[in-house]
């Protein structure tokens, strides 16, 4: 093994320059693989932090005006939600559903007071079980829970714009606001992973039908299925419009009364694209390290050609044609990998400048975030590119090898 | 008389030429006994090349049975013929041919890297041979930093390394001058005296009238095969 090396090491170092330069376009294949694979992840990471506030495989329910005359009712029906139908629906479902909540909108946004303080925001009564199919960071406190909602309980959870607004520099845990004068006591803060900026305000969905007049509505639905692909949530989804449908006799062809977003049919969607990126990449990469390796190849080839007369030689006193193989194809594979891997190094290393750019960017501006995150190549890839610069390597002195070993001891003996 | 380490029974060896087949061995004969040292003399053309390289398992011949150190050598792949060579023979030529980028030990030395043996020994072994030969001191210089001398000599402390039975020698002084060249074949001589099989291919009389026989070669057929007065065949039992 060392004594392969020293062999290797020997005839590089003859021809230091003509290494460097063969070992460069591997080096630069391997370098634009990584950096395109770790630009296709950043876009990939900025994609899915898109998702990331939200349960992966959550149906979002809403409702609208009927568009299709049916069962002897006209169209322009607005088709509103009730308790009733979230009882049907969650029992309906047991088996499929994960967490289901209710939403209860106030109409409009509410007047929101702390002493002096004062902003209008968006007020949604909701269940415990919200928290996970909209997720959020929980702050300080806690989020709302059973007892809440069985107690009717006149608590608040705000996100932490609101707590600037209101609350200034002041702990707010404990502190009653007034949501249009009714007291609210502030259990938690929360803050959205996705947009740090958004003003949320939640309260028990019982609590707010209660206070603000909601009767048995619902403005709106939101269910967490376990549905682990697109086409099992498909078949849930479509299976809730027709219930719902059938409760509010909406037509079957009526696709405007009942809205309702796939998260996961869209998560999955944009994951296919950027599966089909990373192919992509994967594809361009392959070709410009196989550029690098014909380079290799090539000039291989030449290099066989000028030790003729030298392998003629190993010949003549008992190397074997194996060995000679042996000798140019572990030249090949050295100067590969040893090339391959120093573009490796150098494009991880980028990478990581470049994430750790991008996060310091990210914390000022958190649009970035959305659309450009985290570019990296793990391990995995790593991995892999290591795998196919052996193989680069073998191939690329493939041919050369062939070639030096049917070289005749005579006629290289004679070779001058 | 030692047993026979070469023997060759009508050998046969035609090069084909595009259309035209070249009859260079047109049945050779031929006995090489052990300890022997023998020149190979004829004009260019004559065969004695061709000779020389089935000889060293260098070329196949077609026709005839070649017998080295009683083994009958045939048609073989590539790899045995490789193991032979290194177990068997040992070459020294013309043109020295020594690795231009390795220094003298590592040159040296090749023959045993190509049977095995770990690098600390066969340095070792290489500079005793170095030694033997009186280039020690030039152990580490690359060939480009010696003369021809001094070059045919770690060629044939290569041919020695492994410890062959034979020594084919291809005009081993024809790129030498005259004072050199009588170096060159006394140390071969000194080979030969320790029971080494020594044959030597060249054009030159005084450097064949230092052998025990000479065996001239015409048109691919023995022409001549004549004991040198000079010399009586010295028998010595190879420990090996």
């Amino acid at each position: 093994m060392i004594d392969s090396i020293q062999e290797i090491l020997s005839t590089l170092k003859k021809n230091k320059t003509r290494a460097i330069m063969t070992g460069f376009s591997i080096a630069w294949g391997i370098f634009m693989l990584i950096l395109l694979l770790g630009s296709g992840k950043g876009l990939q990471n900025g994609m899915e932090n898109n998702f990331r506030s939200t349960s992966k495989n959550a149906l979002w329910i809403w409702s609208r005006r009927t568009q299709v005359a049916y069962d002897g009712i006209k169209a322009g029906r607005y088709i509103k939600f009730t308790d009733d139908d979230m009882k049907a629906i969650s029992d309906k479902y047991k088996e499929d559903i994960d967490n289901f909540s209710g939403r209860f909108f106030l109409r409009g946004d509410a007047a929101i007071t702390y002493n002096n303080e004062y902003g209008d925001y968006f007020v949604e009564g909701v269940l415990p079980e919200f928290n996970k199919i909209q997720m959020f960071k929980q702050i300080s406190g806690r989020y709302i829970n059973d007892p809440d909602i069985n107690k009717f309980r006149k608590v608040i959870v705000i996100s932490l714009p609101v707590v600037k607004n209101l609350f200034k520099k002041e702990n707010p845990i404990g502190k009653y606001l007034k949501i249009n004068g009714i007291p609210f006591k502030v259990i938690g803060t929360i803050e959205d992973y996705e947009d740090k900026e958004r003003k949320r305000v939640y309260i028990p969905l019982s609590t707010a039908k209660r206070v603000f007049n909601g009767g048995n509505r619902l403005s709106e639905m939101a269910i967490a299925t376990n549905a682990l692909s697109v086409e099992e949530n498909k078949r849930i989804e479509e299976s809730v419009v027709k219930t719902l449908s059938d409760r509010h006799h909406i037509s079957p062809d009526d696709k405007q009364a009942i809205g309702i977003f796939n998260t996961l049919e869209h998560f999955k969607q944009a994951q296919g694209v950027f599966a089909g990126i990373r192919i992509f990449v994967w594809v361009i990469g392959i070709m410009t390290i196989i550029a690098g390796i014909v380079g290799v190849s090539n000039i291989m080839i030449i290099l066989v050609k000028e030790r003729t007369k030298e392998i003629g030689i190993r010949k003549a006193i008992g190397a074997s044609p194996w060995s000679i193989i042996r000798l140019i194809l572990s030249e090949s594979t050295f100067i590969t990998i040893f090339a391959g891997f120093f573009g490796l190094v150098c494009g991880m290393a980028l990478l990581a400048g470049a994430s750790a750019f991008i996060q310091h960017i990210a914390s000022q501006n958190p649009e970035i975030e959305r659309s450009f995150y985290n570019p990296s190549a793990d391990f995995d890839v790593a991995f892999t590119a290591l795998i196919v610069l052996v193989f680069a390597g073998i191939i690329a002195g493939y041919i050369p090898s062939q070639k030096a070993a049917a070289i005749k001891p005579i006629e290289a003996l004679h070779d001058e | 008389m030692g047993k026979s380490i070469i023997k060759v029974n009508q050998l046969h060896k035609s090069y084909q030429m595009g259309t035209n087949s070249l009859h260079v061995l047109k049945g050779i004969d031929m006995d090489i006994r052990e300890g022997e040292m023998v020149s190979i003399m004829g004009s260019s053309g004559s065969g004695k090349s061709t000779l020389l390289n089935i000889i060293g398992i260098l070329d196949n011949y077609d026709k005839g049975e070649y017998y080295l150190n009683d083994i009958l050598i045939q048609k073989m792949n590539e790899k045995k013929a490789a193991q032979f060579r290194n177990k068997y023979i040992g070459f020294i030529f013309q043109s020295f041919n020594l690795i231009s980028f390795k220094n003298a030990i590592e040159n040296v030395a090749l023959p045993l890297y190509y049977q095995g043996v770990p690098r600390k020994k066969r340095n070792q072994m290489a500079l005793e041979y170095l030694d033997r030969l009186g280039l020690k001191d030039w152990a580490e210089h690359t060939p480009a930093e010696l003369s021809g001398g001094q070059k045919q000599r770690i060629a044939i402390a290569r041919a020695l390394i492994s410890k062959p039975k034979v020594i084919l020698a291809d005009e081993p002084t024809g790129a030498l001058d005259t004072q050199t060249s009588y170096e060159v074949m006394d140390i071969l001589k000194e080979v030969n005296k320790s029971g080494i099989t020594v044959i030597i291919v060249t054009h030159e009389h005084d450097i064949s009238e230092m052998t025990h026989r000479v065996i001239r070669l015409t048109d691919g057929l023995i022409g001549s095969n004549i004991k040198n007065g000079i010399h009586q065949p010295t028998i010595t039992i190879t420990n090996n």
